[in-house]
């Protein structure tokens, strides 16, 4: 297991540094400008030195070979000096975004609060709505709940966030004044009531986002428990005498949750990525929006490093999806 | 599985005595699908509403002759009425016949987009499957497009190559071209994994071998012999494809990086009802309705396929 893993991180690596290379390749066609909301008084000269400045001087390979630098070695020195209090990164040049003239992994690190606290809370709830809706509906396959539930994942797979997003600012904050509308980012939890402030901004976009992952989790789920409930391992539990509940949710429900918890592993990257639309739809100012502004704004490092940061996020996840899948299944030999 | 007849009874001696008749005539493969596939209700009625929706976006305009971008300023912002069912915009645009322009675009994307995936898809699967030397470096491509952050991707795409291709084809035509192909080439791979693991399995099969043996060359073995019968995940990943193409196309529209703002698609037309949230709040829910409607339909009936073509299932 261990040599499994071992081998599958090595594997990441030219797999992520591919990718990054895939993205900055992308990003070098880029027909924007990033001097062209410069005055036009400025003289052409000048606007040339400041394209210097910003390192379009310099040849493709050594702007990718730069940030592969800045980002694989002069910003994990910025996390251990900001942890520790050392000072191994001073005076070496970090990944500059073209709009605000300031480090990209510091203004990550201001929007990843928000994004977590929405996308996070959103994927916890939904995947604890998710569990027993998908054990009960494969329990009584074909009854009333279970069709009912087919019919809701359907639903939440069908709807798009961008119209949900929209639907529930109508209905709870248009019509019936519930909640606000704008996620307010700079608000902060103090006291019980300023909780209570938070709680009702949060509840409209987590809504939204937990819709989506209950319909796939409780899928995965109720087809998984359906697998299992067949087995001869469950007649076996049955004949012996156990009670039902023992045989449903000791027996079966290990078992069944064995592909559920990868699944629910592999959807964490894609929750990031389906949290732009939603934050968008909110006014969340996470990651999402940086992402969108900053493609707007043709601010390439930010984009290049968020785009990064992503994938990242889903080999990781991809990784740690396989070495749960082998750990929790002795049947799974990697080697 | 048209190809495949039953191990057991081929190597069989022939019965002496064939017993009585068969009372009932034989039937064919489709015959049975169709069966399975009428009885699964969400099925059937996502496939009649699909169809619908698509008759009514291509054929409407017929029946419905408003010109979707004719502005009537005098008549704008009004509700539901006999001569606007859908109302009108803020510039007095009849909004059920932007509601069908929009349908028109937005479907066509979907099925052009679904259509380039599942070639690309079919072609990268099947060749995966059946030359053993390309498998791995084709899989590994798979899942290195698997784990490219897709949405981000599309983002830069859209904004990349909008100029160049408008300018090429013209505003309209370069950004359909764009999208078709943006959301083609970002999602053919899972239809890539389910081929190549059933071309796997059918590879080692007995037609197969019995194909090979008299001497049938590689394409038409695949075009004969393999591809026919993994037609089913094929038309399972298709119609998923439909869906999600439909989704990301007007994902793109709401996020401002779409089609021009005059060409109406239902992602458009929602994002620019969100201005008007407050005061008319029910502009937001007719594309997006349809959206949901299209999209969920198509789903059904690609449960309902999937279960109809499903040999296992079918007959239960």
């Amino acid at each position: 297991m261990l040599t499994f893993t071992i081998r599958r991180l090595v594997m990441a690596v030219p797999t992520l540094l591919f990718i990054s290379l895939v993205i900055f390749l992308l990003l070098e066609l880029a027909p924007g400008d990033p001097m062209a909301q410069v005055p036009l008084t400025v003289p052409p000269e000048v606007k040339e030195k400041m394209r210097e400045a910003l390192g379009l001087g310099e040849p493709m390979h050594i702007r990718f070979w730069k940030w592969l630098v800045q980002f694989f070695w002069i910003e994990p020195q910025v996390l251990i000096d900001a942890t520790f209090g050392t000072s191994f990164s001073q005076g070496d040049l970090r990944v500059i975004s073209w709009q605000t003239r300031s480090p990209v992994m510091d203004i990550v690190v201001q929007r990843i609060p928000q994004t977590l606290w929405v996308v996070g809370t959103a994927y916890v709830v939904g995947v604890l709505i998710a569990l027993p809706i998908g054990i009960y509906s494969a329990y009584r396959q074909y009854s009333i709940f279970d069709q009912a539930g087919t019919f809701v994942s359907m639903i939440g797979f069908s709807v798009p966030p961008f119209f949900s997003g929209v639907l529930v600012i109508v209905v709870f904050s248009v019509n019936l004044g519930w909640f606000p509308s704008i996620y307010d980012t700079t608000h902060k939890v103090v006291d019980w009531d300023s909780f209570v402030v938070q709680l009702q901004q949060m509840i409209m976009p987590v809504m939204v986002l937990a819709l989506q992952i209950t319909a796939q989790i409780s899928r995965f789920m109720r087809a998984s428990m359906l697998d299992n409930l067949n087995q001869d391992y469950v007649r076996t539990a049955r004949a012996k005498g156990l009670g039902e509940s023992v045989v449903v949710m000791t027996h079966v429900l290990r078992n069944s949750m064995i592909p559920v918890v990868t699944v629910i592993a592999l959807g964490v990257p894609s929750i990031f990525g389906g949290a732009i639309i939603t934050e968008q739809v909110f006014k969340v100012n996470g990651i999402g929006q940086l992402l969108i502004g900053a493609i707007q704004a043709n601010d390439l490092p930010m984009v290049q490093t968020l785009a990064f940061i992503f994938a990242v996020l889903i080999v990781l996840f991809n990784l740690i999806a396989d070495v749960l899948y082998g750990l929790l299944d002795p049947r799974i030999r990697y080697d | 599985m048209t190809d495949a007849p039953d191990p057991v009874t081929v190597g069989a001696p022939l019965p002496a005595n064939p017993g009585p008749m068969p009372s009932r005539p034989p039937r064919s493969q489709w015959r049975d699908v169709w069966d399975q596939f009428k009885s699964h209700k969400g099925a059937l009625w996502g496939g009649i509403i699909f169809l619908a929706i698509v008759l009514l976006v291509f054929l409407g305009p017929i029946f419905w002759t408003y010109d979707p971008t004719f502005i009537d300023i005098r008549s704008r912002n009004q509700g539901m009425s006999w001569q606007h069912p859908f109302g009108t915009d803020q510039l007095g645009r009849d909004t059920f016949a932007r509601m069908m322009a929009g349908g028109r675009t937005s479907v066509s994307v979907g099925i052009a987009a679904m259509l380039l995936a599942l070639f690309l898809g079919s072609f990268v699967g099947v060749v995966a499957g059946f030359f053993r030397r390309l498998d791995s470096p084709l899989m590994r491509l798979t899942d290195l497009f698997l784990a490219l952050p897709l949405l981000p991707l599309l983002l830069v795409m859209m904004l990349l190559f909008r100029e160049p291709l408008n300018a090429a084809f013209g505003p309209e035509r370069g950004i359909f071209i764009l999208i078709v192909c943006a959301i083609g080439i970002t999602s053919w791979m899972p239809t890539a994994r389910i081929v190549r693991g059933d071309v796997l399995a059918l590879k080692e099969r007995e037609f197969v071998l019995a194909a090979r043996s008299i001497g049938t060359t590689n394409n038409r073995l695949i075009l004969r012999h393999i591809l026919p019968n993994v037609m089913s995940p094929i038309m399972v990943s298709a119609t998923l494809g439909i869906a999600n193409a439909i989704i990301t196309e007007s994902s793109l529209s709401f996020l401002g990086l779409g089609f021009p703002p005059d060409f109406p698609t239902w992602g458009r037309l929602l994002f620019d009802a969100t201005d008007y949230l407050q005061q008319y709040p029910e502009r937001v829910i007719w594309p997006g309705v349809a959206i949901s409607l299209t999209v969920l339909s198509v789903n059904y009936l690609g449960d309902g396929l999937r279960d109809a073509l499903d040999p296992r299932i079918r007959g239960r």
